[in-house]
């Protein structure tokens, strides 16, 4: 693991050329150009109600829309859902560890996870262990959450039949032989379809940007990238810190329109961290895979996982993890 | 300046080659491989480089190079980069059809560093085709050989009637867009 303290690049020479215009691409967010101005301060969820949400892995799915589901119905859901997991385990199919007290199944409504109106509110759904400890007033540790949110997702929504809700994106924490049954559960009531969110390469270092654009008061949290060299017997991990002032300098210097960003600027972005880097070890980090990102906002992998670290851009990394969603139900 | 020129040297008799320019680590040696394994009624030279240029002590030794073809790994940036760079050195009558773009590993959605759209501006740019394989399984990597290998016997003028010129009909017509 090679560890760059970085150096604040004072008189660094930068040559961005015209911008191009963004078209969709194979796995590039389609709008992203407003993406910034879309983080909105004024609509941000209240953060006493989503600190559960930061500082944790969340494993990240697409969901096709469900049909015939009902926010007003949650409590019924809940308990079939309870009732479907206690078969699963008479069947021996779960994990079983305090079988006889069985889990209890919660599921919510998140109102303030939405960019508009126009968004299904978000769900989230909490499997907790009855302790043993003393079954009267029993402690209920919380085992597994899972939310279905869908944050912006006008593209999807617009041609969307009646009976069908729209919650695109999917986030996991705790066991994934409970992530299994619930998923099989709502797959057979709700006709809906899972499938593990993968975020490309380049969705990570448009991620990197943005993200290292976001003014974070009192951000000590290096930005951070993580990349895997292919082609090598034995795996090798680069891990590539730089300073969160320094890249959100670097970052200022290239983005020309604030609240917007185009391939070119992230392009642009990337290649100055790659050259600084070759000019110092002279290894070609453009021909490995950027397979982490980490920044003071959120952090994300390659294989689908995301942490949140700040309740202040929650709504806006929500957008773009809906919109990667919707772009693979597609 | 050492660049390659398509009409420099004298043809050899019934012979044709190709070369292929593409990152190390890449498909090129197995595509040449299994270009060699095509049954053909004429000889073919493969050159597999890095880059351009090509080193200049070696060139009196070299046949007249009759299609240049450039691997671009859509895993990596750097290839796509590494191909931008030798670009430079090919001499602009090769743009005839004498030149195409392979793209590798489009297989894999969610391993993709390079954006689409920089991949349509080069094939645009350079007037080239752009053939989209995953060199990576076997079955394609036959099909790619073999359509390299028709367009080689064209290139070098084996085939009565048509020229390289027609390959313009392989790119992607950005007025039906």
């Amino acid at each position: 693991m090679l560890l760059l303290n970085h150096t604040p690049m004072a008189g660094f020479e930068l040559t961005p050329s015209q911008p191009a215009h963004l078209e969709p691409g194979v796995g590039a967010p389609s709008h992203c150009s407003a993406e910034p101005a879309r983080y909105p301060d004024k609509e941000n969820a209240d953060p006493q109600k989503v600190a559960f949400l930061l500082h944790k892995q969340w494993t990240l799915y697409s969901v096709s829309p469900l049909y015939k589901f009902s926010s007003a119905d949650l409590k019924d859901y809940a308990r079939m859902l309870g009732v479907f997991i206690a078969a699963e385990k008479q069947k021996g199919l779960a994990v079983d560890m305090n079988g006889e007290l069985g889990v209890r199944v919660a599921m919510s409504g998140l109102p303030e996870l939405r960019s508009s109106e126009q968004d299904p509110a978000a769900v989230l759904v909490q499997l907790s262990l009855r302790s043993s400890v003393s079954p009267k007033n029993s402690e209920e540790k919380l085992i597994w959450s899972g939310w279905f949110c869908c944050v912006a997702g006008d593209d999807l929504l617009e041609d969307l039949p009646e009976n069908f809700t729209c919650l695109p994106l999917f986030l996991v924490n705790g066991a994934e032989s409970y992530t299994a049954i619930v998923g099989s559960w709502f797959q057979k009531t709700f006709d809906c379809c899972f499938r593990r969110l993968a975020i490309s390469p380049l969705n990570l270092t448009w991620m990197a940007a943005m993200w290292t654009g976001c003014k974070v008061e009192n951000n000590k949290a290096a930005m951070e990238l993580l990349f895997s060299v292919p082609h090598l017997p034995q795996p090798l991990n680069i891990s590539y810190a730089i300073h969160p002032e320094d890249a959100k300098a670097l970052w200022d210097t290239v983005q020309k329109t604030p609240g917007e960003i185009t391939q070119e600027e992230v392009d642009v972005f990337m290649e100055c961290l790659y050259s600084h880097f070759h000019r110092h070890f002279k290894i070609h980090l453009s021909a490995t895979k950027l397979v982490e990102v980490s920044t003071g906002i959120a952090s994300a992998h390659c294989d689908g996982i995301i942490k949140f670290l700040q309740s202040q851009y929650l709504i806006g990394v929500l957008m773009l993890l809906t919109e990667l969603a919707i772009s693979q139900i597609q | 300046m050492a660049v390659l020129r398509p009409f420099d040297k004298l043809p050899e008799l019934n012979s044709a080659a190709i070369l292929l320019v593409g990152a190390e680590g890449g498909p090129q040696q197995q595509l040449a491989e299994a270009m060699l394994r095509e049954k053909k009624d004429f000889n073919i030279n493969i050159h597999l480089s890095s880059s351009l240029p090509l080193p200049s002590e070696r060139d009196h030794l070299r046949p007249r190079i009759d299609l240049i073809a450039f691997v671009i790994d859509i895993k990596s940036k750097y290839s796509l980069k590494n191909v931008q760079a030798s670009l430079a050195y090919v001499d602009v009558r090769f743009f005839l059809g004498k030149v195409c773009f392979l793209v590798t590993g489009v297989g894999r959605v969610n391993s993709c560093s390079v954006e689409m759209n920089a991949i349509w501006k080069l094939g645009e740019d350079y007037c080239s085709p752009v053939l989209f394989c995953e060199l990576e399984l076997e079955g394609i990597r036959v099909a790619t050989a073999q359509r390299l290998l028709r367009m080689l016997q064209i290139c070098a003028g084996r085939v009565p009637g048509v020229s390289a010129l027609y390959f313009s009909l392989l790119m992607r017509n950005s007025a039906g867009d």
